[in-house]
């Protein structure tokens, strides 16, 4: 239970980090917060009580097992979460080198 | 048990830490020290290879690019 | 004004969520499918470790599309840093300490056989491409950080990737050919808990593997300043 509440604590302050920063910089790293929030939550669903990993041992029959399919789908995750971030830095690093400062306030006053 | 609560203690301090400090290179070294907090708690929930899937990204790969682009653009939140 | 708009928002799409949630409760067995995946896995496919049988065999086509995605990223980001000119001014960088320097040359091939065991034995125990390409990364930037002035040459590195992918995709089809469907496993199974056992999975793994390091390697080369 308490695996519930640190994940929505953690979507909880990245979206908080997303929707009241200016500087750009900080609001990449909001992002990435926000990824490792929903990647907790979702493991800690397909969790079984007295289950171990699920991996096969020598020597050992049928045990009770945690889901194998939300761990797959979280490793897909994770790589995708660094695709992003890798590109949303060189879009800031972009800005910066057009415009000369990262606060969005400025940006968005300077048109064109 | 006791353990459990630890964790997630520290993984919230650490992300409210990166709130809350305005250099950036010391958010972005609280960032890795929350994603290495996440992996442990994947390894507790019985997820190895997740666990060394976030501790490898998580730990060395973002936090190094994050400084190299906090080297190419400004240091400190205006 | 902001921030309290901001935090009463917030709190209306947690407390949603929190409310919807007391019928997934904590800890108990929810899916069919995954009781299916845990008990005919090994027969079918040969691996021991269920999630890889699961990313590369049940769920072949997701990783094909994650791998996609991984590779336009990386295709975007070369597109919009990409420099035609040398460095212009030198900045005064301090070289590495003794210690560094030291640590980097004695620890760069320790990572790097690191990193080709955790990929080769991925459907033994815990690991596969996505982890062992990682750590293959972070021993090319342990050289970026202790030698100053090595650079790794792009050609070589969009080479390797190219080559992963094409074989990914060459297995898939291969498939097709022999089998009815894309990314059928049409090599035998042989035993489980040996080396060379379930079919296509360990040679998908190699070429992912190469795929997502060289990838990671060229992503940390392009964000330098300079070029090759």
């Amino acid at each position: 239970m308490i695996y519930y509440i640190g994940a929505f604590g953690l979507v909880f302050i990245g979206l908080y980090i997303i929707l009241t920063k200016r500087n750009l910089i900080k609001v990449i790293i909001g992002l990435n917060i926000l990824d490792t929030g929903v990647n907790l939550f979702l493991i800690s669903v397909g969790y079984v009580r007295e289950g171990t990993a699920p991996i096969f041992s020598r020597g050992s029959g049928q045990v009770l097992m945690v889901d194998p399919v939300p761990q797959a789908l979280v490793l897909t995750s994770i790589v995708i979460g660094v695709a992003v971030l890798a590109l949303a830095l060189s879009l800031a690093i972009m800005l910066h080198k057009h415009y000369g400062t990262l606060n969005l306030q400025k940006v968005k006053e300077q048109k064109w | 048990m006791i353990l459990v609560y630890i964790l997630v203690f520290i993984m919230l301090i650490s992300a409210i830490a990166a709130y809350v400090f305005k250099d950036l290179v010391n958010a972005v070294i609280a960032t890795g020290l929350m994603s290495l907090t996440t992996s442990i708690l994947f390894y507790l929930l019985q997820a190895p290879d997740v666990a060394m899937a976030e501790a490898a990204v998580g730990a060395a790969l973002v936090p190094a690019i994050f400084i190299i682009a906090i080297r190419r653009t400004g240091r400190y939140e205006e | 004004m902001r921030r309290i708009i901001a935090i009463v928002l917030l709190t209306i799409v947690v407390l949603g969520i929190a409310l919807s949630l007391t019928e997934v409760p904590f800890g108990t067995p929810k899916t069919h499918v995954g009781d299916y995946y845990v008990k005919e896995g090994v027969k079918e496919t040969g691996a021991v470790n269920i999630v890889t049988s699961v990313v590369l065999n049940y769920r072949g086509f997701d990783t094909l599309g994650e791998v996609t995605v991984l590779f336009i990223a990386t295709i975007g980001l070369g597109a919009l840093l990409t420099t035609h000119k040398e460095r212009k001014k030198k900045r005064d960088v301090m070289p590495a300490s003794l210690i560094l320097s030291t640590g980097c040359r004695f620890l760069f091939p320790l990572l790097l056989i690191f990193g080709i065991y955790i990929i080769i034995h991925g459907h033994l125990s815990p690991g596969g491409g996505f982890q062992g390409g990682a750590i293959i990364a972070s021993a090319f930037l342990l050289t970026y950080l202790g030698c100053q002035g090595v650079r790794i040459s792009e050609r070589r590195s969009k080479l390797t990737e190219s080559l992963g992918g094409l074989v990914f995709v060459i297995v898939g089809v291969l498939g097709l050919i022999f089998g009815g469907y894309f990314l059928l496993n049409f090599l035998p199974k042989g035993t489980p808990f040996s080396l060379l056992s379930a079919g296509i999975i360990p040679i998908i793994y190699v070429a992912i593997g190469f795929k997502v390091g060289s990838e990671l390697v060229s992503v940390i080369d392009n964000l330098m300043e300079g070029s090759t």
